[in-house]
């Protein structure tokens, strides 16, 4: 399977279709912060990104069909965006989490979910197993309707690859 | 309601006559749609629905809506549905349940049979039908091994009845409801194997395919199922690469372990009662097939009937309430519950909305084909 | 066991009232007011019902009461649609052979 295929063939966006697109912007590596990534590059209707952020860091517009785009002076890395994203394509990165591991932040609806200091195998947009990670954080929030927030510390040579979880078994 | 041949005294197939303002066929999002907002004006609306439970498709749909504010976007089509049905008990609609609409005389004379005895027939001053569509099939050998079914009957059984109709599944069709039901089928606990698309490419909306790929199902585009095997139940399923003409490549059979083999291949819209009541036919390939003619204000080419959501044209379940309200709201100021001015600028928020929803690269061609209906000669 | 205990948007299922129904003979327990084919496949039952002609397998395909590939004789009556018709105590649920034969027995 050609990962380079493209979104309308592999059902993933390829790194190069994610550079191309006017939403997805990686942190850099002298970058501290926590980041909003957005991996939406069609433009269908849809605005809650942009109506969650209380920094008003998200720009849709009001062609709601536009590429959203966040404006990282002004994003805080609350993560509201991530639980909003009707379609689950925006999550946190940080290069920078500490000296060895860089920090995902990503939504996941699936049971069960993990706990804090759980080590857990991380996924690549193909669903392919990468690494294994630390779960910092495991947020439930009323607000994001069982849309579940995830904090995970995962090494950093995998920075860009990393977007998701690999499930967990069921009992 | 238990199966039964004989009926109990003083039980019979009664013919009564009522008489309404408003009948609404169908109470999934479009028809409450359309009585709520006519129930808002004052006109007295009855609902009418063959099931036990109200909602349609709707309280399938447990993924978060897209779309705006206004079009309630980032809320669960479940939630959507909840508050659907109290608007419908504010606003005390009358809701008739486990009741068959099975003919449309005279353009006003609506046949109903109730909990499979009673024949009633109400004479309707305006009717909207709101009936919905159908799941398309595709055949191939094995195709009726338990195991084979409509995405939409895997997706009843997992998120309304709350069972696995299997553990393991082949996904046919990648459009919006073949990814979406593979997800929820993931969500569900079931081992999604592939999903099959004979088009070059994936038709379902970039980020619900994003959201299945990450978790490892593979997409085959320009593959289609040659046949299931099994002896009880699907066993197996095998498929292969098409050429250009559709054509089967020999030596790029694949095999797979399932023992469900999902069938999403698109909606064809219910329009048996439509045209018995004599509606115009209009046939929109981009739209599902044949549907009835209407105008922009959803009343098809009989004056006393309105239609909205999937039966005037396959869309989405955002589109489907929009075009409820539309006809609920021209089908009450038709009978004169609303001034002019009011329902102009009524007319033109839920137009606004409707025309934002079918924005894009994936409205384009909707927007276009309802176009086509509204701006069509009639003869 | 087909039940979906856990589901991370649905939330657990809550226990309800159960009541016992026969099918092929067998005694099975269901929730009570749900729908005949949901409580089969909650069994993991392989198929439904079989064919007259090639004595075939048929199980549910449109899951919503429109194609009669799920019928099954109920109480007594052949070509029950299964997938929309709720259990009830004492419901006596049977397989049947092309268009099922009428009565008991």
């Amino acid at each position: 399977m050609d990962k380079n295929a493209g979104l309308k063939i592999t059902g993933a966006p390829s790194l190069e279709e994610l550079h191309a697109s006017a939403c997805y912007r990686l942190p850099s590596k002298d970058c501290n912060k926590t980041l909003a990534v957005i991996e939406c590059i069609e433009g269908i209707p849809c605005n809650p990104c942009e109506t969650a952020c209380p920094q008003h860091a998200i720009t849709i517009g009001s062609e709601i069909t536009n590429i959203p785009v966040v404006d990282w002076d002004l994003c805080t890395g609350c993560g509201l965006c991530v639980a909003a994203c009707p379609g689950l394509a925006i999550y946190l990165k940080n290069y920078n989490y500490n000296e060895e591991t860089s920090l995902i932040t990503f939504p996941f609806e699936y049971y069960p979910l993990p706990e804090v200091g759980q080590s857990v195998t991380m996924a690549n947009r193909f669903g392919e197993e990468i690494c294994v990670g630390t779960v910092l954080k495991v947020l439930t929030l009323k607000r994001n309707d069982k849309t579940a927030v995830i904090s995970v510390s995962y090494p950093k040579e995998f920075f860009e690859d990393v977007i998701t979880m690999k499930r967990l078994k069921r009992e | 309601m238990s199966p039964r041949l004989v009926l109990a005294p003083g039980e019979g197939v009664e013919q009564r006559m009522e008489k309404r303002e408003i009948v609404v066929i169908g109470a999934g999002p479009a028809g409450l749609s359309a009585a709520i907002e006519a129930a808002r004006t004052g006109a007295q609306v009855l609902l009418v629905d063959e099931n036990s439970k109200p909602g349609g498709q709707l309280f399938k749909q447990i993924h978060k809506f897209f779309g705006s504010k206004e079009h309630q976007a980032g809320t669960r089509g479940i939630n959507i549905g909840t508050h659907l049905l109290s608007e419908a008990e504010n606003l005390a609609i009358e809701v008739w349940l486990n009741s068959e609409v099975c003919g449309i005389f005279n353009q006003q004379d609506v046949w109903i049979v109730r909990d499979k005895m009673h024949s009633v027939t109400v004479q309707a001053e305006r009717i909207i039908i709101a009936t919905g569509a159908t799941e398309n099939s595709v055949n191939f050998p094995g195709w009726t091994l338990p195991g084979v079914m409509g995405a939409g009957a895997a997706q009843t059984m997992i998120n309304l009845h709350r069972v696995l109709p299997g553990k393991s599944v082949l996904m046919i069709g990648s459009g919006n409801v073949g990814v979406i039901v593979s997800y929820q089928l993931l969500q569900a606990g079931a081992d999604v194997k592939a999903v099959v698309e004979a088009a070059p490419r994936l038709g379902g909306y970039g980020v619900h395919t994003a959201k299945v790929r990450r978790a490892g199902v593979p997409f085959y585009t320009s593959h289609t199922v040659l046949e299931a095997h099994g002896k009880e139940h699907v066993e197996s399923v095998v498929i292969a690469e098409v050429d250009s003409s559709w054509k089967p490549i020999p030596g790029t059979e694949k095999e797979f372990a399932v023992d469900t083999i999902c069938i999403a291949a698109g909606l064809t819209p219910l329009v048996e009662l439509s045209f018995a009541a004599g509606c115009e036919v209009f046939y929109s390939p981009a739209l599902g097939g044949l549907i009835p003619w209407h105008d922009e204000q959803m009343k098809t080419s009989v004056d006393s009937i309105y239609i909205a959501g999937d039966v005037s044209g396959v869309e989405e379940a955002s589109t489907a309430m929009e075009e409820g309200k539309m006809a609920g709201i021209s089908a009450a100021t038709s009978i004169g519950y609303v001034s002019s001015d009011d329902y102009s600028t009524k007319y033109i928020q839920i137009a606004q909305r409707l025309a934002s929803l079918r924005s894009g690269v994936f409205g384009q061609k909707r927007m276009d084909a309802k176009l086509a209906i509204v701006n069509h000669q009639r003869g | 066991m087909n039940r979906i205990v856990d589901h991370p948007i649905l939330g657990h299922l809550e226990e309800t009232e159960m009541v016992t129904i026969t099918v092929d003979g067998e005694k099975i327990q269901a929730r009570k007011g749900e729908m005949i084919a949901a409580a089969l496949i909650a069994t993991g039952k392989q198929y439904f019902r079989r064919t007259i002609k090639l004595v075939e397998p048929r199980g549910i395909y449109c899951g919503i009461g429109r194609c009669t590939d799920c019928v099954m004789k109920v109480n007594g009556i052949p070509n029950i649609r299964t997938c929309i018709t709720p259990v009830e105590e004492g419901m006596v649920i049977e397989s049947q052979i092309g268009v099922g034969t009428w009565g008991r027995g």
